[in-house]
C-alpha cells in the first residue's frame, strides 16, 4: 500500500497542477424515475461522482454492466439531463443547457457507439451518413461538406470510393470507422467512446485502437473511454476511473492502478480477468453474487454486499471465518429475496395469503448453517430472524441483522482518500488508520 | 486433467477417447454461393479433458460445435467423408430421433445467450424437471429433489424457492447457471460450451469458469469450450485448437500454444492482445481481413495476411504436421514446419500428406 492521507478529499484533484482541465464534473447524479407502478424507487444510475478530464488525455471508465458508466458518458455530453450536480466544459457550465445553446455546444462533444450497426442508418450511403451531422448543423457550403466527408474517409482509413456504398457492404471494423468519421465530422474536442471495440474480433480491435490513438494526437482530442474490457483501457487510457453501482471507487494513473490497486473492488475486478498465460499464478478473489440493483443500493458502501474485506463490527472479529461467511450469506438471501423482481401473480398470491415468499425459512437456515458451529450469541440472532420471517416480517429480519451484525461498511458512506503520491483516490473505510488497509489477501475482519 | 504428450488419435487408446472428429466438413450451399464453413478438421477430446477452440468470427468454431451436436440445418450439410465418433459410435448420418437421444444423455450444449435455451413462460423448476423426466425418467417428488440438487450443484443459493421462479427473475450469470444445470440434467459426459461467458461481466465470468472446473472434477466431464477470448482459453483449456477460415491452424497443449506459438496466425493473434507489449504505443495488428471461404483450398488460407509467406504458400495447401518432427503433440498447418526440415523438404512433406488424404478419401 502506498501512503495514506486520512483527510477526506471530496473532489479529485488534478494529477499535475499544469494540466489544463477540459471537463470538470462535480457531485453529478443521474436518477431515473419510477418506471413501474409497483415500485417508486428511482434508479440511481450515477450517484454523486466528481472528477476532471484533462485536455488531450484519455480517461478510462471501467465497471460491470449496470454500474452507470454508460449513463455517465451520455450525461457528460448531455444526451441525458443530470438530476443534480455540475458539468463544466472548458469553463462553461453545460449542466442545464437546452435548445439551440445545447445544439451549438454539441459540436464540441460527440460519441462513438459500441454497436456501429444500430447507429448507422442502413438506407444511407456511407458518404451521406458522415455528411449527416454536417447537414444537421448547417456546416458551411454543400461542396465544402462533400470535401470534408472525403477528408474524413481518408482520416479513418477508408477510401473515397467508399462514399457511395452502403454500410451493410462493410465489415464490423469498417463500420466502426464510419461511426468514428461521423463523430469527428464537426471537429469536436471531446469524444466519449462507448465500448468502441467490444463487438469486434481481437485482430480488428487492435486496428481500431491504433486508429483512435492516431486521431487523438493528430486532432488534439480528449477521450472518455468506456469499456468493460480492462486490457483495452489499460492500453489506451492515461488515467482510469473504476465505477461500481453509480460511484467511482478508485481513480488514478493507469499503470499504477493496474499494478497496485488500492480499493477492494478494483482488486476483485482485476483479479477476475483471465490472463492470456496458462501459467499465470492468479490469486483470484471470486466475488459472491451479483451487484445489487441501482434501484435499491445498499446504505453505507456500495460494495458492502459483496466486498471480500468488509469490516466486521469489533465484537465479532474473533468469530470463525466460516461462521461469519454463513451469517453474511443469510443476509444475502434475505436481500436477494427482497430485491427479486416479482411478477404480479406472485404479488397477488402473497396478498391473498396463499404463500409467502419466505415460507421455507427453516430450510434455508438449515442449508446455510448446516455443519457450522454457531456461537450462542449469533444463534440468538438467527432465531430472531427465523421468528420475524415466520411472522411475515422479512424486512424486520433484514434490518435486525443489519443492526446486530452490520459494521461501518453497512452504515456509513466512505470518503475519498488519497492513496498515492500521484493523487489517486479510493473510496473505502479501510484507508483510515482505524482499520487494516485493504489488501487482496485479506479476509473480512 | 493434463494430457500426456502423445495426442495422436491413432495412438490414444479407445477407452479414453470421448469424441473423435475426423475430416469434418460442413458446407452451406445457397443459390448465391457456397460457404465452406468447416473444411476437413480432425481432433479428439479425451475423458475429463477440456479442449478449447479459439478463433475469430467466421473461423468456423461455432459451426464445429453445431455439427457435433447434429444442429446443422439446411442449407448446411456435413460432408460424406466426415466422421464424428462419440464413445465409438458414429454420429454423422444418424436420424433426428437417434441424435435426440445422444443430445439427451451423452452430449449437452451451453450457448452464449442463456435465453435461447430457456422458455420464458415456464418456471425454471418445470424446465429442469421436464428434462429430468424425458432423459432420466425421474418424476414427482424425486424430480423436485433432483432439480434442487442440480441448482445447488451450480451454486444457486436458496435453490428450493428459486425453482418456482421464471427465467426473467434471474440475473444474467444466474441464468447461465440454470442453463448449465439443465445441461447437467441429461447427465452428459461431454459438455460443449459455445461462448458461455461472453455476454457476462468479468466477475461473473470468473464464477462460471470456476463452476465449470468444479463440475468437471466432480463428474469427470469432458468439455469443449469455444471462445474468441485468449485469456479464457488459457485459463480453462488443457488442449487448444486454433481455428482460422474453417481449418485448424494450430493445435497443442495449452502451454505450448501460448509459450511457443508456431503458426503465424496464432502468433499474430497473441501479439494483438492489448497489454502484451506494455511499452509499445501501438498494438500489433494482422493485415487484412478474415476471408469467407467459398472454394476448397489449394493454398494456405492465411497467405494474403501472413508476414512469413513465401512462394509455395500460394500453391500448396498445408496439412497439419508436427511442429518438431518426431515429437508429437503440437501441430501446425503451415509450410514452415516441421522444424528442422529444409523448406523444400517441408513443402514436399505437406504435398505428400495432402495427396495421402486425398487418395484415402477417394478409396472410400
Ligand atoms: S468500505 Fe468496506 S465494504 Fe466498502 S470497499 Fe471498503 S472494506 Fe469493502
Ligand atoms: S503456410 Fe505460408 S502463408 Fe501459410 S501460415 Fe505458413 S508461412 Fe504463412
Amino acid at each position: 500500500m502506498s501512503k495514506m492521507n486520512t483527510t477526506p478529499e471530496q473532489e479529485h484533484q488534478a494529477t499535475t497542477a499544469d494540466d489544463e482541465v477540459l471537463v470538470s464534473v462535480r457531485n453529478l447524479r443521474k436518477h431515473y424515475g419510477a418506471d413501474s407502478f409497483l415500485s417508486d424507487d428511482p434508479v440511481k444510475a450515477v450517484d454523486g461522482v466528481s472528477f476532471d478530464i484533462h485536455r488531450g488525455e484519455t480517461l478510462g471508465l471501467v465497471g460491470e454492466s449496470g454500474c452507470g458508466k454508460t449513463t455517465l458518458g451520455r450525461t457528460l455530453i448531455r444526451l441525458e439531463t443530470p438530476t443534480s450536480g455540475e458539468i463544466r466544459f472548458d469553463d462553461t457550465d453545460i449542466t442545464t443547457l437546452s435548445g439551440s445553446d445545447l445544439k451549438q455546444w454539441r459540436r464540441n462533444a460527440q460519441m462513438v457507439f459500441q454497436d456501429p450497426d444500430s447507429s448507422l442508418n442502413e438506407r444511407m450511403t456511407v458518404g451521406e451518413l458522415i455528411r449527416d451531422p454536417l447537414d444537421v448543423h448547417d456546416w458551411k457550403t454543400k461542396s465544402e461538406r462533400d470535401e470534408r466527408v472525403r477528408e474524413l474517409l481518408e482520416k479513418v482509413g477508408l477510401s473515397e470510393n467508399h462514399y457511395f456504398r452502403y454500410p451493410h457492404q462493410f465489415s464490423g471494423g469498417q463500420r466502426q470507422r464510419i461511426g468514428i468519421a461521423r463523430a469527428l465530422a464537426l471537429e469536436p474536442e471531446f469524444l466519449v467512446l462507448d465500448e468502441p471495440v467490444s463487438a469486434l474480433d481481437v485482430s480488428v480491435q487492435a486496428k481500431i485502437l491504433n486508429l483512435l490513438r492516431d486521431l487523438q494526437s493528430d486532432l488534439d482530442l480528449t477521450y472518455l473511454l468506456i469499456a468493460h474490457d480492462l486490457s483495452v483501457v489499460r492500453h489506451l487510457a492515461d488515467r482510469v476511473a473504476v465505477m461500481y453501482l453509480g460511484h467511482i471507487m478508485e481513480l488514478g494513473e493507469t499503470e499504477r492502478l493496474f499494478e497496485n490497486p488500492a480499493n477492494p473492488y478494483t482488486q476483485s475486478l482485476l483479479s477476475a480477468i483471465p490472463e492470456a498465460d496458462p501459467y499465470a499464478e492468479s490469486e483470484r478473489i471470486t466475488l459472491r453474487g451479483a451487484p445489487p440493483s441501482p434501484r435499491n443500493p445498499p446504505e453505507g458502501c456500495p460494495f458492502s454486499t459483496r466486498c471480500p474485506t468488509k469490516i466486521r463490527p469489533e465484537k465479532y472479529r474473533s468469530v470463525d471465518d466460516d461462521v461469519w461467511r454463513a451469517m453474511e450469506e443469510l443476509r444475502g438471501i434475505l436481500r436477494e429475496r427482497a430485491r427479486t423482481d416479482r411478477s404480479i401473480a406472485m404479488i397477488a398470491r402473497e396478498l391473498l395469503g396463499l404463500e409467502t415468499r419466505l415460507s421455507d425459512i427453516d430450510e434455508i437456515v438449515e442449508e446455510v448453517f448446516g455443519g457450522v458451529d454457531l456461537p450462542p450469541e449469533l444463534s440468538t440472532h438467527v432465531d430472531r430472524v427465523v421468528h420475524e420471517v415466520t411472522d411475515g416480517n422479512p424486512e424486520a429480519a433484514q434490518s435486525y441483522l443489519k443492526r446486530e451484525i452490520g459494521g461501518p461498511c453497512d452504515t456509513d458512506t466512505p470518503e475519498y482518500y488519497t492513496v498515492d503520491d500521484d493523487g489517486r483516490s479510493s473510496y473505502c473505510h479501510r484507508h483510515t488508520a482505524e482499520y487494516d488497509p485493504p489488501s487482496p489477501t485479506l479476509r473480512s475482519e | 486433467m493434463s494430457r500426456t504428450p502423445e495426442p495422436h488419435p491413432a495412438t490414444a487408446s479407445a477407452d479414453e477417447t470421448m469424441l473423435a472428429v475426423e475430416n469434418l466438413q460442413t458446407v452451406f450451399h445457397t443459390d448465391k454461393e457456397t460457404v465452406r464453413a468447416v473444411e476437413g478438421i480432425t481432433f479428439e477430446v479425451r475423458e475429463g479433458e477440456t479442449v478449447g477452440i479459439v478463433g475469430e468470427s467466421g473461423s468456423g468454431k461455432s459451426v464445429t460445435a453445431r455439427s457435433i451436436m447434429g444442429l446443422v440445418d439446411a442449407p448446411g450439410r456435413i460432408g460424406d467423408d466426415s466422421s464424428i465418433e462419440f464413445r465409438g459410435r458414429e454420429l454423422t448420418g444418424m436420424t433426428e430421433n437417434e441424435y435426440r437421444e445422444v443430445r439427451g444423455s451423452g452430449i449437452a450444449m451451453v450457448f452464449q445467450d442463456p435465453l435461447t435455451s430457456l422458455n420464458p413462460v415456464y418456471t425454471v423448476g418445470n424446465q429442469i424437471k421436464e428434462t429430468l423426466r424425458v432423459h432420466q425418467g425421474i418424476r414427482g417428488d424425486a424430480a423436485d429433489e433432483a432439480a434442487i440438487d442440480l441448482l445447488e450443484s451450480v451454486s444457486i443459493p436458496d435453490a428450493r424457492r428459486r425453482l418456482d421462479e421464471y427465467p426473467h427473475q434471474f440475473s444474467g450469470g444466474m441464468r447461465q447457471r440454470v442453463v448449465i444445470a439443465m445441461a447437467l440434467a441429461c447427465d452428459p459426459e461431454l459438455l460443449i460450451c459455445d461462448e458461455p461467458t461472453t455476454a457476462l461481466d468479468v466477475t461473473i465470468q470468473a464464477q462460471i469458469l470456476e463452476l465449470l472446473q468444479e463440475l468437471q472434477e466432480e463428474r469427470n466431464l469432458s468439455i469443449i469450450f469455444i471462445t474468441h477470448d485468449m485469456g479464457v482459453i488459457a485459463e480453462i483449456s488443457d488442449w487448444v485448437n486454433v481455428m482460422y477460415a474453417g481449418e485448424i491452424a494450430e493445435s497443442g497443449p495449452v502451454g505450448e500454444i501460448f509459450e511457443n506459438p508456431a503458426h503465424p496466425y496464432t502468433e499474430g493473434l497473441l501479439k494483438s492482445i492489448p497489454g502484451r507489449f506494455p511499452d509499445e504505443t501501438y498494438l500489433r495488428t494482422i493485415d487484412g481481413d478474415v476471408p469467407t471461404p467459398t472454394e476448397s483450398p489449394t493454398d494456405c488460407r492465411f497467405h494474403p495476411r501472413c508476414p512469413k509467406k513465401f512462394d509455395a504458400c500460394e500453391e500448396v495447401h498445408p496439412a497439419p504436421v508436427d511442429v518438431e518432427s518426431g515429437r508429437g503433440g503440437h501441430q501446425a498447418a503451415c509450410l514452415l514446419y516441421p522444424d528442422g526440415l529444409t523448406r523444400e523438404a517441408a513443402v514436399k512433406e505437406h504435398e505428400r500428406q495432402m495427396e495421402d488424404s486425398d487418395t484415402e478419401a477417394d478409396d472410400e
